[in-house]
């Protein structure tokens, strides 16, 4: 079983510069800050390389980090410019009983990731939802389209914090 | 519709080849146990590919859950897989205690335990009684209903509702256990172990349900790792893994039970029949779990430890429990406001339908109810 | 002789015809069918810990005229896209297929609604009206789903006539007839006397028959079951895999028409085997009008214990199907075709060997 700083080493001297931090100093859990589009070769190291064995991916997260600049606009509805949007990956090993959380950060306006599809196929439904409800487009992946909204909702990506409703979907009013 | 389905219509029209078809097992049928949609590509009888579509149920409970403090949002915790509610609350309230680094009374512990056991119980009676439903056997259904009603008493004399209890919150029980809830749950372990035995001789050795069930839907131990498979499903194909034992949380460490594994009794390991005996084993073991722990039940009061106000440090944590369908897990960021920041819920059976189409390939059309039965989804938890 | 007795009446030979041919109709099958569908939900809800119906009438028994009451005041709903000259046969089809049966059935020694000697040929050739019908009601419901189990349903029934027809041919050939009133007749006496019991001659041979009929008594038995799509083989309308299979888009009156059709299926085929191998009408104990001396009774008898003995087996046929699961397609088929068929055939040659010598 390896610790976080133990495993924070071992990738830092294998990528260098697309292994950016280890933070360590919120509650609960520690995590490492990677690079978005390097993100797959980590995880294929992770998964093969022996002494970490990460063969089961526990759950993969977008989440909209909100940390751009918030202005209303004229109907006073929130937009948010700029910022980052992210996608933590917490995964696990059944052999060595080790876990780890990571994390990468992507820019708001075409924000890009490399899918780790081939690495562990349970990404393949959970990126689908990340680019559904968060809208990150995920690099490689062979089937990216909605999974949990209808096919053709054109109003955008509904867990951002700017997402406002649309006012009719195919001739039905939307809130009410 | 997806552009891939058209682009296969032109390309066959094309070739000549007459023999594909699609055929729609819409979202309402009988036996797809709620709204799914599965496209089944079928060459005569034999599927060459299952694309399941879901969202129908989509109730949007990730983004109501920023909208509401980290108590509000129990309620609707329940409603994510309701046929196992006190998994989902006893998951958040985990995931919310850890955030919050509070430690919680231990009879408080006991009762999460004893409610999350029955609840196992009553969520494998109806996987088994509707799996034996869809494959033709229709009294099993009833008998595994009827026992199911002892344990639905048994929650409504303690929290007042039968199905959706709000009963677990954070840091505590919104009421402590009835009087007479110990003698009848007592009554109740004693009345349902010949129950078994009953369903095993009704169901699971019955020739006709062996030759349905066994050697369909194969699913090997790498496969199920890589997918993400967890639960019944994952021990069904041979791996000895039980959040209860691998990663403890509350005080399952205090009980002695044993983990079922799917050993291939009735054909190859990890088909349908292993996936389904692994369940009946389950019950067995889960009222030994009630059983002890209604021993070493001890006293105190269960709502000391609820704090006033939920406001945790600026922080994340993913903690994860053991459902009766899987590993479900509660991603929660919190941004130091009584509202979460993000809550990501990691339902087991939106993991696990995502292997259906390995499961089916090669397979009949009439398997397809078998593998899906095995499965065991609850839609509330593919679309939240 | 009912014939006659209403030709005395009457004295013109159609309306005498009429009369005699929908008497059983009227007597004895529509009321059965009635009873059927009411046993069914009994018989399901007690072996199911429950209770059934109980509020229509004493203990629900009349639950079912009030069913078919809602079903003809239904709306008839008939597709744009259906083929509608097949779509309205189709179940007019089932409905006379099953029914013509009871034409042949002696019910009791004066009554037999036509005493031709082709009694069970007939029987088996009426049941090709019944997949004919199946056929036509898949295909006019313009549904895949429909069209696929009616595929499967006329699949299964064709299959499943060929080991029926191989035991019938065993009994015709043991007892030289296909009239089954001559077959009941010949299982007079008591219940060792019955066919499944070795028949009426005394000897050797009898006694090596024994385990020969039970075998084809057991392969007739299932051989029926299949061919009137009941569980263990009701793929055809198996509800939880095609939505009722082949009748899914019938509502109102011509779904109750397959529906009291099936029933009548059930109760002829039951039937059919209680007359080749248990005796038809024939009382296991002797007649209580012999003994009394009072000899009008005993066709009365006879009719009790055809009719105790046809629903008997109708029982165990709804016993079987509350207790198992149903069998998918292709187990189902290698069953007829690679267990009973072999099974028959072996059966027909021994017998027909020990009948030689």
């Amino acid at each position: 079983m390896k610790t976080i700083e133990e495993i924070f080493e071992i990738l830092k001297a294998k990528f260098g510069d697309s292994i950016l931090e280890l933070k360590t100093d919120q509650p609960v859990e520690p995590f490492i800050i990677a690079d978005p589009l390097e993100i797959d070769k980590i995880c294929f190291f992770l998964r093969d390389e022996e002494g970490l064995l990460f063969d089961s991916l526990m759950n993969l997260s977008g989440v909209d980090d909100a940390n751009g600049e918030s202005k209303n606009d004229e109907s006073g509805a929130l937009n948010i410019i700029g910022g980052t949007l992210s996608v933590y990956y917490h995964i696990e090993s059944t052999k060595i009983l080790h876990k780890l959380c990571l994390k990468v950060s992507t820019q708001r306006e075409n924000p890009e990731v490399a899918s780790v599809f081939n690495v562990w196929r349970h990404a393949d439904w959970q990126e689908r939802e990340a680019y559904d409800l968060i809208g990150i487009k995920f690099l490689n992946h062979p089937d990216l389209r909605r999974i949990l909204m209808p096919y053709d909702w054109e109003a955008g990506h509904p867990l951002r914090k700017d997402y406002k409703n649309p006012e009719f979907y195919q001739g039905m009013k939307v809130p009410y | 519709m997806p552009v891939e389905i058209e682009e296969n219509i032109k390309t066959k029209s094309g070739n000549l080849r007459t023999e594909e078809m699609i055929l729609n097992m819409g979202p309402q049928h009988p036996s797809t146990h709620g709204v799914l949609r599965l496209e089944l590509q079928l060459e005569g009888e034999v599927i060459t590919k299952v694309i399941p579509h879901i969202g129908y149920l989509h109730r949007c409970f990730e983004k109501h859950a920023e909208a509401m403090t980290y108590p509000q949002v129990i309620p609707y915790t329940d409603r994510i897989d309701y046929l196992a509610s006190m998994g989902n609350e006893f998951g958040y309230a985990v995931a919310v205690e850890k955030l919050l680094g509070i430690e919680i009374p231990e009879r408080v512990e006991y009762i999460r335990v004893i409610m999350a056991e029955l609840q196992r119980i009553a969520s494998h009676l109806v996987a088994l009684g509707t799996y034996g439903a869809d494959i033709g056997a229709f009294t099993p259904f009833l008998f595994c209903f009827r026992d199911r009603e002892k344990i639905l008493n048994l929650f409504e004399i303690t929290c007042g509702a039968r199905l959706l209890y709000n009963y677990i919150w954070v840091g505590g029980l919104s009421h402590d256990l009835h009087p007479d809830f110990v003698r009848l749950a007592k009554e109740f372990t004693s009345y349902f172990k010949p129950k078994i035995k009953e369903l095993n001789d009704l169901l699971s050795y019955n020739r006709i349900f062996t030759e349905r069930t066994a050697n369909v839907g194969i699913l090997p131990v790498e496969t199920a790792i890589n997918f993400g498979v967890t639960g019944p499903m994952l021990r069904g194909s041979g791996l000895k893994w039980d959040l209860r034992k691998n990663d403890p949380y509350s005080v399952y460490n205090k009980f002695d039970f044993d983990i079922p594994v799917g050993q291939g009794l009735m054909g190859t390991v990890g088909d349908s029949w292993d996936r389904y005996f692994v369940r009946v084993l389950e019950m067995s073991e889960s009222l030994k779990i009630i059983e002890q722990a209604l021993e070493q039940l001890p006293e105190g009061d269960v709502t000391s430890a609820i704090p006033k106000r939920v406001k945790p440090p600026v922080g994340q944590v993913y903690a994860r429990i053991e459902n009766p369908r899987g590993e479900l897990g509660y991603f929660i960021i919190s941004n130091g406001t009584p509202n979460p920041f993000r809550v990501k819920v990691r339902g087991p059976s939106f993991v696990n339908l995502g292997v259906m189409d390995e499961l089916c390939r090669g397979h009949m059309v009439a398997d397809i109810i078998t593998i899906l039965g095995s499965v065991d989804i609850v839609l509330g938890e593919v679309d939240r | 002789m009912i014939y006659d007795f209403f030709l005395k009446l009457f004295g013109n030979d159609v309306l005498a015809m009429l009369v005699s041919s929908l008497i059983p109709l009227f007597i004895l099958v529509l009321p059965f069918t009635l009873v059927a569908v009411w046993l069914e939900r009994k018989v399901s809800a007690h072996m199911q810990d429950r209770l059934g119906p109980m509020r229509v009438g004493w203990h629900g028994w009349l639950q079912t005229i009030a069913d078919l009451i809602k079903l003809i005041q239904k709306e008839d709903i008939v597709a744009t896209d259906n083929d509608k000259p097949l779509f309205n046969l189709a179940p007019i089809l089932v409905f006379a297929g099953s029914y013509a049966a009871f034409a042949v059935i002696p019910l009791s020694s004066i009554f037999i609604g036509s005493n031709i000697d082709l009694g069970i040929f007939f029987i088996i050739g009426i049941s090709g009206l019944v997949v004919a019908g199946i056929l036509m009601a898949g295909w006019s419901s313009n549904n895949k789903y429909s069209l696929l189990g009616a595929m499967r349903s006329a699949a299964q029934i064709v299959s499943y006539e060929i080991p029926t027809i191989l035991v019938v041919l065993t009994m015709v050939m043991i007892t030289g007839t296909m009239n089954l009133r001559t077959l009941s007749e010949m299982q007079t006496g008591y219940f060792w006397n019955w066919m499944i019991f070795g028949g009426p001659d005394f000897g050797v041979a009898k006694f090596i028959f024994i385990p020969l009929m039970i075998a084809g008594f057991i392969i007739i038995y299932i051989s029926t079951l299949a061919e009137v799509n009941r569980t263990p083989f009701d793929i055809p309308e198996a509800e939880s895999e095609l939505v009722s299979g082949y009748h899914t888009e019938y509502s109102g009156m011509k779904f109750a028409m397959f529906f009291l059709a099936e029933y009548a299926n059930m109760f002829a085929v039951s039937v059919v085997v209680v007359a080749l191998f248990l005796g038809g009408y024939q009382s296991p104990f002797g007649y209580l009008g012999n003994l009394f001396n009072a000899h009008w009774l005993i066709p009365i008898e006879q009719f009790f214990w055809f009719v105790a003995k046809g629903v008997f087996f109708v029982f165990v046929q709804m016993w079987l199907r509350w207790t198992l699961p149903r069998l998918r397609v292709d187990q189902l088929m290698a069953l007829c075709w690679k267990y009973l068929i072999p099974i028959a055939f072996v059966n027909l040659l021994i017998v027909g060997i020990i009948t030689v010598l």
